[in-house]
């Protein structure tokens, strides 16, 4: 093995987000505003499913591991 | 009967074409050798992304899920829609965490997650109670799955009024999805989740488009709940949460996140994706599965509004609120249409049936089996084993239904979510340090089962008029606080376990107390495809020091 492999990125600090947005209740328990007829409680929740796609989908890109080793890896192992 | 029978038609044909399909998933993606729990209990850790989107998907969002949440959404308003903050903070744990387990399955070929805890602690027992936990765990969420199917049936008016009559069809769909599980394995649901979530999609767009339209859109659906809550004396319902139930809320959505993560039937969809990519990529794309899940959720404010009434419920007196969506679907749908809908649940209940009990066999097949039953058990015998173990799994499911009170599995499965958690600290911390005492574990894990379970004993559910297990909200006046709030009794159990479990390590280690052997080494939890599989015999750690 040579340089030893990890997970540790600062980047995965995004994903402290939405784990604890969607549980802060006093932020979004509220009828108004309504968005589309919504009360505020049941779009801002929905929405906060939007923000936990983005946080995991830049954390994927940025902590992806180079595409050449693991290539090179796979081509190895044939 | 007569005026459903487009409905049926339509259901039937549905369900004999996905039957076709389960039963040829076993020459899909053609295994070279089917007799091998890697291939028959994880579809050979082959799924790419696409598979595991559906079969993970099909997995944790069930037909209960798709039927129980509109209607507590139906009776309670907010208090119900803590499924979408719930599956909103599992996917960045599942991203951080269950990765790791992936990498050190994928090294160690282990199936489950109590292969993981036997390695990393080298604790039999532990293994034992974790393997114990999730098949108790997992037994009544089968059950459950009925539940999802019956509330169907009883709304297309197919089941009859003695017990057989009305268990006759959930006996047939069962027997035909043991078969074809029995034959195929993990791929039969892999491949029939396609046609489960194309239905599920298209029939919860359609409804969330074509439904308002019908009732006067979405603010006056809003109004006519909210006018409900505000008529109905009960204190806990209402369109927003009020001050004695948010942390409930709160504590409901993590703790449920943390046990589905944990129950055996998430872990085995996600040890058959192919590599980390293939998982963290679908932990940006599963949560277009949570979206249809707060629509879905939502459907129970349709009901309200379009008035619906369940229908009555085992026992004289009461109702099955579980029918509120089918009756919704039959009430403002087309019939044809209608069919569609069901057969989406309906289908929808055989996909986590078959992964669950798929995970319950490879838990009783790998830890308790082969660890003391058969020690030398060949590949062959485990999976032979695994595919009658999925058998008894399943006859057992149905007979909880038949011969107890659909209640009681409800019960169970309250309790199968609250006991599942108290395996968090050996599998989820135990995947980051092992600085956790293996004795400390076991006691912590039977801590925290023996609160949880005496305060699900102490809730009563006023509703129901029941003493007892009335519910996962514990007041907390009965610790002695002078609130009137409640909170989610899996949390309170699993800090106890935790507490328990570190001073009880603190106590192990200043006596010395052997801990065992660690199995993996720290490469093992960043490995990913490509990277040798270690054998069996090769990862006693003797030998694991001089292969590396």
């Amino acid at each position: 093995m040579s340089a030893p492999r990890s997970d540790r990125s600062p980047w995965n600090w995004l994903l402290v987000i939405p784990i604890v947005l969607p549980l802060l209740t006093p932020l979004y328990n509220f009828d108004a505003p309504r968005l589309f007829g919504f009360p505020a409680f049941y779009w801002l929740q929905l929405a906060f499913i939007f923000v936990g796609v983005a946080t995991t989908s830049v954390v994927y890109r940025m902590t992806r591991r180079p595409r050449v080793s693991a290539a090179a890896r796979e081509a190895g192992d044939e | 009967m007569s005026d459903h029978i487009t409905e049926i038609v339509v259901f039937t044909f549905l369900f004999l074409l996905v039957s076709v399909m389960g039963f040829l998933a076993a020459r899909w993606r053609r295994p070279t050798d089917m007799a091998h729990l890697d291939e028959w209990g994880l579809g050979g850790r082959s799924f790419g992304g696409w598979i595991t989107w559906f079969l993970v998907g099909g997995d944790l969002y069930t037909a209960y899920t798709f039927v129980a949440v509109p209607a507590l959404i139906f009776g309670a308003g907010a208090a119900g829609f803590f499924a979408v903050p719930y599956t909103v903070v599992i996917y960045p744990l599942f991203f951080l965490i269950l990765i790791r387990l992936w990498s050190v399955s994928h090294r160690h070929g282990f199936v489950t997650p109590a292969d993981f805890v036997r390695t990393r602690f080298d604790s039999p027992l532990l293994a034992l109670l974790v393997a114990i936990t999730g098949i108790v765990a997992t037994m009544p969420y089968i059950a459950l799955q009925l539940v999802g199917i019956e509330a169907v049936l009883k709304t297309m008016g197919v089941t009859g009024e003695s017990a057989l009559a009305r268990h006759a069809p959930i006996i047939v769909a069962f027997a035909i999805l043991a078969a074809y599980t029995y034959q195929s394995g993990l791929r039969a649901p892999a491949l029939i989740a396609f046609v489960k979530d194309t239905l599920i999609y298209l029939v919860i767009i359609v409804a969330v488009l074509y439904l308002p339209y019908k009732l006067g859109g979405w603010g006056s659906i809003f109004d006519d709940a909210n006018a409900k809550f505000q008529a109905s004396p009960a204190p806990g319902d209402g369109l927003t949460l009020n001050a004695n139930n948010q942390l409930q809320y709160v504590t409901l959505a993590l703790g449920s996140a943390l046990a589905l993560f944990l129950y055996p039937h998430s872990i085995t969809g996600v040890l058959a994706s192919r590599n980390r990519n293939v998982i963290k990529r679908n932990m940006s794309a599963l949560p277009a599965y949570s979206f249809l899940l707060g629509l879905i959720a939502l459907l129970g404010y349709m009901a309200i509004s379009a008035g619906v009434k369940p229908l009555p419920g085992a026992k004289a007196g009461s109702v099955d609120s579980n029918t509120v969506v089918p009756l919704l679907f039959d009430q403002q749908f087309p019939s044809w249409f209608a069919g569609i809908a069901f057969a989406a649940i309906g289908i929808g209940a055989l996909v986590p049936a078959a992964i669950m009990s798929i995970a319950a066999a490879n838990l009783f097949t790998r830890n308790i089996y082969k660890e003391y039953l058969r020690k030398d058990a060949t590949h062959a015998q485990e999976a032979s084993v695994a595919k009658i173990a999925s058998l008894v799994v399943k006859v057992g499911a149905v007979a909880f239904i038949i011969f107890l009170d659909p209640q009681f599995s409800i019960d169970l499965q309250l309790i199968g979510g609250i006991i599942i958690l108290q395996t968090a600290p050996a599998v989820a911390i135990g995947l980051y340090t092992r600085w956790l005492h293996r004795n400390a574990l076991v006691a912590g894990w039977a801590a925290g089962m023996a609160l949880g379970l005496w305060m699900l004993y102490e809730i009563p559910n006023a509703a129901t008029k029941r003493a007892h297990f009335g519910g996962s909200a514990f007041p907390l006046s009965k610790f002695g606080f002078d609130t009137p709030k409640t909170i989610y009794v899996g949390f309170v159990a699993v800090a106890l376990n935790l507490l328990i479990a570190v001073v009880v390590t603190l106590i192990l280690r200043a006596m010395k107390t052997p801990d065992g052997v660690d199995g993996t080494a720290p490469d093992d939890y960043f490995a990913d495809e490509g990277d040798p599989r270690l054998e069996k015999a090769r990862t006693t750690p003797e030998t694991l020091g001089s292969s590396t």
